[in-house]
């Protein structure tokens, strides 16, 4: 059977996720196809978190544009789909003459990029808006902002799948043929075959693979991995706006620094290596170590015991180490390969931009369908942004006597309840792994990192949920979490 | 006005947070001596804390002179408990804590507020976790800290893996050593950082000397391997730096690892009522009445320092138990700290920190390092005030030192070092 749709979308990160949810504004039948078993693994929960004001891109660039639109787009989408946003701004500081007239550069070329509020400012306003910040000028954009990465992916998916998109989780592209009536087939690696009129290419780190596929051969993405620490949130609130340094020229990267999430822990990072396989997600000794050297120099208040874990995402460079710096996005409706629109090279600020990205790929999709608007298009979905034990006490005491399931705290670390563990595993898209469920339900990214919530939330599931031990998985079909029983016969719960 | 106010309070006398054996013991105590009104605040669904899934046996050889099973030794407080009806909420958890004991707490159905004359705070520990160590490499599945390897074993009938790697020498990994052989599971080896275990002698011998598994001492893991599952582990033999020695890696595969490196006390409740923590025990810096630097707050168990012995947890919580109950009936009478206690010349922590000189105490304490035929010597401005001498000095050994009240006399600054 082929499944036949109007678009289909192959990657499921924020890029394809934002495009989806685009498209499902009008009358067309679209579908992500996603390698992983949920959207969102990839690079998508796996970087900074940070709106980027957008002064850093050459003006005229595709990221430029991308990068102010996709910010200013930000607040009405967090709203509506109930994304953790905090808009903190940046101070980017300068030490030296040559900073300073770096910095007096940027503020130019963002002016002329059309970012909001860019100001410099001397040593005493730079202490005022974040204490503790040394330098001799900065320049400071209120558009910098703090979002949830994972949260918006999600968000995203969530709201496309609710207008009618559909999501095929678990599905690798492995080949894609233009058909002789035109439009693309498309199978994949459990042997499902699709079809579209229009094929999105949004696959991140395998951009260039699915080019191949579709015989575009100009195109190559270099891996460059950037690995973070997380702090614990006993350090919520000291960094009350970012700090980046003047960036440096050629440097894959903006450099390492402290950036707080929304949920209020930091990240330390992010560190830049080229590596040969893209997914070669892990964290080195060396880089760690550096990291907790600029970590403890940038502040001296963290203790040991505040790096609760680390991990690492990898930018989808189309540029060597031997040229350093970056590469323009390419967005194209591809003139020669008709119906194939190429998202390639989306590394920083590709989670700013991916709402614009979106916006743009819809006006190529025009080219070549008609757009009707879809009648029952609901860009709101429901539910809140918050977390349980961040609304007011009498909110959750209403609650609570409500639903007892929300008086059960299943992640001691974060607070997070029963209920939203249910809610969790019971996602609309149906993703079913153990990072699904932490994504959404925040539980085991705290202090402990799931000692005391995974072994309560892995009895839910057992109990009320009917699972055996064979249906945990960590992240994959090949991340079991358990090998099987201790006794035999008791797939149940002893207690 | 807030949430806070608007969720009418309940006044209690004495609030025990935590029905492990520490809080239990407390709980029993304050009741026994006079108290009326002691809630204990549990949030598991059931009493025992970490002695539910501790089914190996080994706890009560001093109270009882019996070796007991974790559930067995928590029964016999919980009958005591139950025999003197001291009311338990169980599956209900402390959210939070303001220095004038003020408790939110949840629970199935409803959001408590409760006002309280003394609180014993007695919340337990966290496994360190490879976050907080920093081991290098991949994100797969297949590392567990130990007790929770323990917890899906003993309580939930699962099987975490079958080539098992350990990593530290702590007591819960020797025990999950033997646990896993026993059921069939093959342990390549622990790894020990330091060049001493971390874990009691008894264990070492009972648990990996039984079985033949091999303990590395000034090893530890440098690299976790594999994209799903678990593929195997890097080790190596660190230096006197305690940084691995590069031409020493070698690989050992295995599909699970436990970490066994630490415990942590669960201190954040404490820290929010603005309690002070000794940096070195990760605990409340308290008294010789178990109270802590805010006044009618009281601290024992695992949450005020790790104990390797339950017997000891038991002992120490009576009678923070029975000092809260003195409190709460006292109209909340503090007793004034006179004499301060400070570890010297190789010793670790020492607690209580600071005594009133009106009664006789033991001080808890730790040594650095593992000695011989040494004693522990307590002065006074230099003046020798205890002594105990011991042939086995042993970090991972908790020493008790009993000072009577005599002694005490005349002292301000007592310094407690190996001689
Ligand atoms: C260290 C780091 C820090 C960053 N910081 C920021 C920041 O602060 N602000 C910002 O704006 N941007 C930042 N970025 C960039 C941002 O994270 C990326 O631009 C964005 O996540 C890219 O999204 P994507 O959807 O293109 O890629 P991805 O999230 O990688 O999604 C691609 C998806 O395609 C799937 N896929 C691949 N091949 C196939 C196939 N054959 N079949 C089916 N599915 C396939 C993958 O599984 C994946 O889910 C950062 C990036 C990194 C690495
Ligand atoms: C695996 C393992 C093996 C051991 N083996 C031995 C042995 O063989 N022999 C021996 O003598 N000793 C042994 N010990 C040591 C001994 O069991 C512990 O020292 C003792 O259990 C500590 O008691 P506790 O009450 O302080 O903490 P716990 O037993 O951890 O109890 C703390 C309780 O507080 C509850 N709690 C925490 N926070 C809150 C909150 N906010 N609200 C409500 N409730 C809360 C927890 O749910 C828990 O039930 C072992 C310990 C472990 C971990």
């Amino acid at each position: 059977m082929v499944r036949m749709y109007d678009v289909l979308v192959v990657g499921g990160g924020v890029v394809g996720c934002s495009v989806a949810r685009e498209l499902s504004r009008f009358s067309l039948r679209t579908a992500v196809l996603e390698k992983e078993l949920d959207v969102g693994l990839g690079t998508s929960c796996r970087n900074s978190g940070v709106l980027h004001a957008g002064f850093n891109y050459a003006p005229g660039s595709t990221r430029a544009l991308l990068d102010v639109q996709g910010n200013r787009m930000m607040d009405d989408l967090c709203r509506d789909l109930k994304v953790k946003i905090k808009r903190i701004g940046k101070l980017t500081v300068a030490f030296d003459d040559e900073e300073v007239a770096e910095l007096h550069r940027l503020k130019e070329q963002g002016e002329v990029n059309g970012v909001p509020g860019l100001e410099l400012v001397g040593h005493d306003r730079m202490q005022t808006i974040q204490h503790g910040v040394e330098g001799v000028l900065a320049l400071y954009s209120p558009s910098s902002s703090i979002i949830s990465p994972y949260g918006l992916t999600i968000g995203l998916a969530e709201n496309a799948l609710a207008n009618g998109a559909h999501f095929h989780l678990g599905q690798r592209v492995t080949s894609i043929a233009s058909q002789e009536r035109g439009g693309w087939a498309v199978t994949t690696a459990s042997g499902d075959r699709f079809s579209a009129a229009v094929l999105v290419n949004a696959a991140g780190l395998f951009a260039a693979d699915v080019c191949r596929m579709a015989g575009i051969t100009e195109h190559e993405i270099y891996p460059c991995r950037g690995e973070y620490y997380v702090l614990d949130r006993r350090l919520d609130g000291i960094v009350k706006t970012l700090v980046y340094p003047v960036p440096k020229k050629n440097s894959p990267g903006l450099g390492i620094h402290l950036t707080p999430t929304v949920d209020g822990n930091l990240l330390v990072g992010p560190s830049a290596e080229y590596l040969d396989d893209p997914e070669d997600c892990a964290c080195s000794r060396d880089v760690m170590k550096d990291l907790r050297r600029e970590a403890h120099h940038l502040m001296p208040e963290i203790h040991v015991t505040d790096y609760i874990r680390s991990f690492s995402g990898i930018r989808a460079k189309q540029t060597p180490p031997s040229v350093g710096g970056n590469k323009d996005f390419v967005v194209e409706d591809r003139k020669d390969v008709k119906g194939f629109i190429n998202l390639l090279g989306i590394e920083s600020p590709g989670l700013t931009s991916a709402p614009a990205i979106a916006a743009m790929v819809r006006a190529m999709v025009e080219h070549h369908l008609p757009l009707a608007p879809n009648p029952t298009f609901n860009p709101v979905r429901p539910g809140s942004a918050l977390l349980f034990s961040d609304r007011p006490a009498e909110e959750r005491a209403d609650l609570i006597a409500q639903n007892p399931d929300y008086g059960e705290i299943i992640c001691r670390c974060e607070k997070i309840t029963k209920q939203e563990i249910i809610d969790a595993v019971r996602n609309p898209l149906g993703a079913r792994t153990m990072v699904s469920i932490k994504y959404r339900a925040r539980a085991s990214m705290g202090r402990c990192q799931g000692g005391f919530c995974i072994p309560r939330i892995v009895r839910i599931l057992r109990n009320e949920f009917g699972w055996s031990t064979a249906d945990f998985l960590k992240r994959s079909t090949s991340s079991p979490l358990f090998v099987g029983t201790v006794r035999p016969g008791g797939e149940g719960t002893e207690r | 006005m807030n949430g806070r106010e608007r969720i009418p309070a309940e006044h209690r006398s004495v609030v025990v947070v935590g029905g492990g054996p520490a809080g239990l013991a407390a709980a029993i105590a304050a009741k026994e001596h006079g108290c009326d009104d002691v809630l204990l605040v549990e949030r598991d669904h059931i009493l025992g804390g970490i002695l539910n899934q501790c089914i190996h046996d080994g706890f009560g050889l001093h109270t009882f002179k019996e070796a007991l099973s974790g559930p067995e030794y928590a029964d016999r407080f919980i009958r005591k408990l139950r025999g003197l009806h001291i009311e338990t909420a169980e599956g209900t958890i402390v959210l939070s804590l303001s220095p004038d004991r003020v408790l939110e707490v949840s629970t199935r159905g409803a959001l408590r507020r409760i006002e309280a004359d003394a609180v014993v705070l007695a919340m337990g520990c966290r496994e360190r976790t490879r976050g907080a160590i920093s081991i290098p490499g991949r994100r797969p599945s297949g590392v567990y800290t130990a007790g929770a390897a323990q917890n899906f074993m003993n309580l939930e009938n699962i099987m975490v893996g079958r080539n098992v790697a350990i990593l530290g020498s702590g007591d819960i990994g020797l025990i999950m050593a033997r646990r896993m052989t026993l059921e069939g599971a093959r342990v390549e080896a622990v790894f020990e950082i330091l060049p001493y275990s971390s874990g009691l002698p008894r264990n070492i011998q009972q648990c990996l000397n039984d079985y033949n598994i091999p303990l590395f001492l000034n090893t530890t893991v440098t690299e976790i391997l594999g994209a799903g599952r678990l593929e195997g582990i890097k080790v190596a033999q660190v230096g006197s730096d305690r940084a691995p020695i590069c031409d020493t890696e070698r690989f050992v595969p295995c599909d699970t690892l436990l970490l066994s490196v630490g415990l942590i006390p669960e201190n954040e409740l404490t820290r929010e009522a603005g309690v002070a923590i000794d940096p070195v025990t990760s605990g409340a810096v308290v008294d010789d009445r178990f109270m802590t630097s805010v006044p009618g707050i009281f601290s024992c168990g695992n949450v005020l320092h790790v104990h390797d012995l339950v017997d000891w947890v038991s002992v120490e919580a009576a009678q923070a138990g029975a000092f809260a109950a003195e409190y709460a009936g006292s109209g909340r009478r503090t007793a004034e700290r006179t004499i301060s206690v400070v570890p010297g010349a190789g010793v670790r922590y020492t607690l209580p920190q600071a005594l009133s000189g009106d009664q006789a105490c033991t001080l808890s304490l730790r040594v650095q390092e593992p000695w011989r035929d040494r004693s522990v010597v307590v002065t006074d401005n230099g003046r020798e005030v205890a002594r105990k001498r011991m042939m086995r000095l042993h970090p991972a050994e908790m020493i008790r030192l009993d000072i009577a009240v005599e002694a005490l006399s005349g002292c301000s600054s007592l310094e407690v070092s190996v001689g």
